[in-house]
């Protein structure tokens, strides 16, 4: 990989390669080119989730904008591809985005809170507690978020839009049902709170203990010992731990849904329905009644979906190997 | 900046005080951001609380013995039955014919990285393997179909091992992830120990490293499994829907728990008519519940089962 | 969806109790079925056995699953497999082979038919209209059971220009309802659905100037709106949200829904499943087909005398050859008792839709009659 320019071996592994190098007969061999196939096909298996979908998903490109409207199924003021995957593709990001922005102060809050606020014994049990929150099967999200929240919600964009139209002036629209954008963004955000609170309170323990003792030591409260010693030492952490819950969000496929009315329109009405969906989501209510041309225009949307994801944990990893080199941490 | 010190000390203590107290506006938003730390805390426990209660207090009603053990069957409109007999059965078959394919790639790749990675292949194999935990899990249940429909055709790709070749996907980088983590916990002496016996690498792998671990391995695998039953995009399109039951994974659909949380879901209210005796207007939605109930139960067992595993059986390394 | 019906086999204990639920369930609508165990003696009149499969639109489904229950008690030795894969699917594999039989929110096309003469023989698949449904216009307003609508009046509900419930314009056809002032929320399907592209239908056929879309499965989305997949799901929206109104298959409007009557001619229609079926009658049937292929070109400009228009007319797509005998034998008795009065009133009872005329059963009878065999 050209993104990880490692530094050179480390010394200590040397001698125990030379030791396999001579213990290396026989059976022995073979194990080790097992192993290594095993290594080798996992990269296969990455290179033929691109491969196959590039494959399926050719006839889309191809198509015409009649045939696309005809069998595939792409409504029709649509005329292309691009067309249709752009909205798609812009409720996916504005629906990921919300979801990181909320969660990340939060998981940041609470990971502050395990790292440095509860006490030693509590602090296991929460981080188990939270850890809960990421067993939860989307489905079952969904459901919540369908029978309990939205409802509960509803009411409050609707007020929420009341007063910012009244206070600004502004045109903000909101749904009775809740089944808006804002909603589902919600819900993921309490989805990704687990991942990025994870990521973080690693970080945040690893923070050298001199430098937090030196920011005490200097009379520093514990907010201000977290801000000169703590956060400015997680920060690339943080960031990578927020990429990694934007890439959980991006594909995110049945809390949203279920949650969400879907429609197709680059919009910031975020209370309003009807306006946005996701690329995931629209896949999953589409395939199972899809057939022909409509199925690989679905695989179309698909293969954009697993770029953009490819791409933000792929940044999200990279931040986080470059951080491991420079902090010497792990 | 004023310090509230009464305007009869002397310098001295004035100087004191000012050393020894904090300036209470720092002291305020020391105060503050503590009531944020401790209420983003509270406020993700909101949901988590809402969701196991509603989970728990819908589910409970029809969370019978005849739920469990009655399938789907011949039910329809508002009937006052049925229930998740295939769905456990499919979501137990894809599960395990899953684990069957990751483990032992997720744990040769462990081992691979562990034992013998270096160099350009398995720099790449450790990066790409944290990029695969990032698939979403609707891609890999797309990548699936498209495989087995380019290899079978247009109707092969509707059973139980394309939906367990799409959690696999999802499955593997966990497993690889898990089992590597456990493989660097045993201690290079006991290698060494092996190798100065004479043992060749690969039995003092089998027979030492593998041995040792074996705890955290089965923890391992069993939270990877906990991680993908849950998973009900990738087998909306694959495995797909049915009401009966099914255990040839080769043949036929499958139905599966979350898929069937969903399909229930999906029904929606019946609409029953006036005077109907047998027909319950919500019954696909409590059926939805206590399902959930159940694969929630499932989900936490098992991350129960790999925690106690590791506490009960592993070796005292740490 | 896929439905299974085997009562020949029970190799696990689960399946027991299903069986007893089946049983009881059908002991209500027909007296002949007794015990699993003793009624292969005495209904397995003609020796149907095999497994066979169908697939398509997944309008059918809820009926299929109540056809298939009670064929299957009929005929204890027959699987029968029915794939709610959406109509597209269930043409593709009448065309492929792949099933007996399929389901379909449309009639086949000319081209359509002409590729299914590989698997078909000569004549190609025929559509056999086998269920009809009404589609509702439901609304959710505390207290208005019905409302009067022009199909004007409805093409702007639903194309958003109409914002509330007491607008000028549907109170000029309801001098006597109390309209409330209430947020007009217009629901539509969010998936590709045989109910929008007959609803888009009629009212491009007729509110032409106030609906420009063409009618399309997939509602226009540059429309927007409130929107939710499946027929339960735009209803379940509905029954939610105080205001909204959609439009759905009749059969899932529940109590406390209040449902327009649509004028038709001169007067106002209610749907009932007669009106719908009058609607049917009164269109003609497409031109240039074979005798028995009976796909009907739905008039939705009738004016004929208590037809309600806006009907979904779901097709049993056959073949006219079957080369495999236990196939043809199959479809034959399984499509004609679906298409049976008998059939018609299961489906009505179960799954809501207006069972066919009898007019209409006895051509169906006719086509299935003239299928060959071998």
């Amino acid at each position: 990989m050209t993104t990880t320019d490692s530094p050179p071996a480390p010394a200590a592994v040397r001698p125990r390669q030379r030791r396999s190098g001579d213990t290396e007969r026989g059976f022995s061999r073979v194990f080790r080119w097992i192993s290594t196939g095993a290594g080798a096909l996992l990269l296969g298996v990455l290179a033929a989730v691109a491969l196959f979908l590039i494959v399926r998903a050719f006839p889309a490109f191809t198509a015409g904008a009649e045939q696309l409207h005809d069998a595939g199924k792409v409504p029709g003021s649509f005329g292309s591809l691009l067309g249709y995957v752009g909205p798609l593709v812009f409720g996916t990001l504005l629906a990921s985005v919300l979801a990181l922005v909320v969660a990340t102060p939060i998981s940041v809050g609470i990971a502050l809170f395990i790292s440095h606020y509860a006490p030693r014994r509590l602090a296991s049990i929460i981080g188990y507690v939270v850890d809960l929150l990421a067993a939860i099967p989307s489905v079952v999200f969904g459901l919540w978020g369908v029978y309990v929240f939205s409802g509960l919600v509803g009411d409050l964009w609707v007020w929420f839009a009341d007063v910012l139209n009244l206070i600004l002036g502004a045109n903000v629209e909101a749904s009775p049902t809740g089944r808006s954008l804002a909603t589902a963004s919600l819900v993921l955000a309490v989805m990704i709170l687990p991942i990025i609170t994870a990521v973080s309170r690693e970080v945040f323990l690893q923070t050298p203990k001199l430098h937090e003792e030196a920011a005490l030591a200097l009379g520093a409260t514990r907010w201000e010992m977290i801000r000169t010693a703590v956060l400015p030492f997680g920060r690339s952490g943080v960031i990578s731990a927020a990429m990694l819950g934007l890439g959980r969000a991006l594909g995110e496929t049945m809390a949203v849904l279920m949650i969400l009315s879907p429609g197709l329109s680059y919009s910031f009405q975020i209370f309003d329905s009807g306006r946005h969906t996701t690329i995931a989501a629209n896949i999953a209510s589409r395939f199972p009644e899809a057939n022909g041309l409509a199925i690989d225009v679905l695989i179309a949307t698909g293969l954009a979906l697993f770029v953009i994801t490819l791409a933000v944990n792929m940044l999200a990893r990279w931040i986080v190997a470059r951080r491991k080199e420079f902090s010497g941490a792990n | 900046m004023s310090t509230s010190t009464a305007p009869t000390l002397d310098a001295v203590e004035r100087t004191r005080a000012l050393l020894v107290s904090v300036d209470p506006g720092r002291r305020r938003i020391d105060r503050i951001m503590t009531v944020l730390v401790y209420g983003a805390f509270a406020l993700a426990m909101v949901p988590l609380i809402s969701l196991l209660w509603t989970v728990i207090d819908s589910g409970r009603v029809r969370f019978t013995l005849e739920f469990l053990t009655s399938t789907m069957r011949g039910i329809y409109g508002g009937i006052d039955a049925g229930g998740v007999y295939h769905a456990m059965i499919g979501t137990l078959v894809i599960t395990l014919l899953a684990a069957v394919i990751s483990v032992p790639v997720g744990l040769l790749t462990a081992i691979y990285l562990v034992e013998y990675g270096r160099g350009p292949l398995a720099r790449a194999v450790t990066f790409f393997v944290d990029v695969m935990t990032g698939i979403p899990s609707i891609v890999a249940g797309l990548f699936a179909f498209a495989l087995f429909t380019l290899i079978l055709g247009p109707t092969g790709a509707r059973t139980g091992l394309v939906g367990a070749v799409a959690l696999s996907v999802l499955m593997i980088p966990v497993v690889v992830r898990s089992c590597e983590e456990m493989l660097k916990l045993v201690p290079n002496e006991l290698r060494e120990a092996s190798y100065a016996l004479g043992v060749p690498k690969w039995l003092t792998i089998v027979r030492v490293v593998l041995r040792t671990s074996v705890a955290g391995l089965t923890t391992g695998v069993l939270l990877a499994v906990a991680r993908v039953i849950g998973e009900t995009a990738p087998l909306v399109i694959t495995a797909g829907t049915t009401d009966s039951y099914n255990v040839n994974p080769f043949d036929g659909r499958m139905m599966t728990l979350p898929v069937y949380i969903y399909s229930q879901w999906r029904q929606g209210v019946v609409p029953c008519r006036e005077g109907q005796a047998d027909c319950l207007a919500d019954i696909n939605e409590l059926r939805a519940w206590a399902a959930a109930l159940l694969l929630i139960l499932i989900v936490m067992g098992l991350n129960l089962i790999g925690r106690l595993v590791t506490r009960w059986f592993s070796p005292k390394l740490r | 969806m896929e439905r299974h019906v085997k009562l020949s086999r029970f190799t696990r204990a689960g399946s027991a109790v299903t069986v007893g639920v089946l049983a009881l369930t059908l002991a209500a609508c027909n007296p002949d079925a007794a015990e699993p165990g003793t009624e292969t003696s005495e209904s397995a009149a003609a020796e149907l056995t095999g497994e066979f499969a169908g697939a398509g639109a997944s309008s059918q489904e809820s009926a299929m699953a109540a056809w298939t229950a009670t064929f299957g008690a009929q005929h204890p030795d027959v699987t029968i497999n029915y794939a709610a894969d959406g109509s597209g699917a269930g043409r593709e594999a009448i065309t492929a082979g792949t099933v007996a039989w399929a389901g379909s929110d449309r009639a086949l096309k000319d081209e359509e038919i002409t590729e299914t003469a590989e698997y078909c023989g000569p004549d190609g698949a025929w559509s056999l209209p086998v269920y009809v449904s009404p589609i509702a216009v439901a609304f959710n307003l505390p207290g208005v059971e019905t409302l009067n609508l022009t199909p004007d009046t409805v093409a702007k509900i639903f194309a958003g220009t109409i914002k509330t419930w007491n607008d000028p314009a549907i109170a000029a056809d309801n001098p006597d309802a109390t309209l409330p002032t209430t947020a007009v929320v217009p629901v539509h399907r969010s998936d590709d659905s045989g109910t929008t592209e007959n609803f888009t239908d009629y009212l491009a056929a007729t509110a032409p100037d106030v609906w420009t879309w063409e009618p399309d499965g997939v509602f226009p989305e540059d429309i927007g709106g409130e929107s939710a997949g499946q027929s339960s799901g735009v209803i379940g929206v509905v029954e939610s949200t105080e205001g909204a109104v959609t439009y759905v298959d009749a059969s899932k409007v529940g109590a406390g829904i209040g449902t327009a009557a649509i004028k038709v001619g001169e007067e106002f229609v209610a749907y009932t499943p007669e009106a719908a079926a009058a609607a049917v009658d009164a269109s003609p049937l497409a031109e240039g087909r074979h005798e028995h292929d009976l796909s009907y070109e739905i008039d939705r400009t009738t004016t004929a005398s208590g037809a309600y228009p806006i009907v979904l007319v779901s097709y049993a797509l056959v073949c006219s050859n079957y080369s495999d005998e236990a196939t043809g034998t199959f479809v034959k008795e399984f499509v004609g008792y679906i298409a049976s009065a008998e059939g018609q009133e299961v489906s009505a009872s179960e799954a809501g839709s207006a069972p066919i005329s009898s007019d209409l059963q006895g051509k169906v009878a006719a086509a299935l009659e003239a299928i060959t065999v071998g």
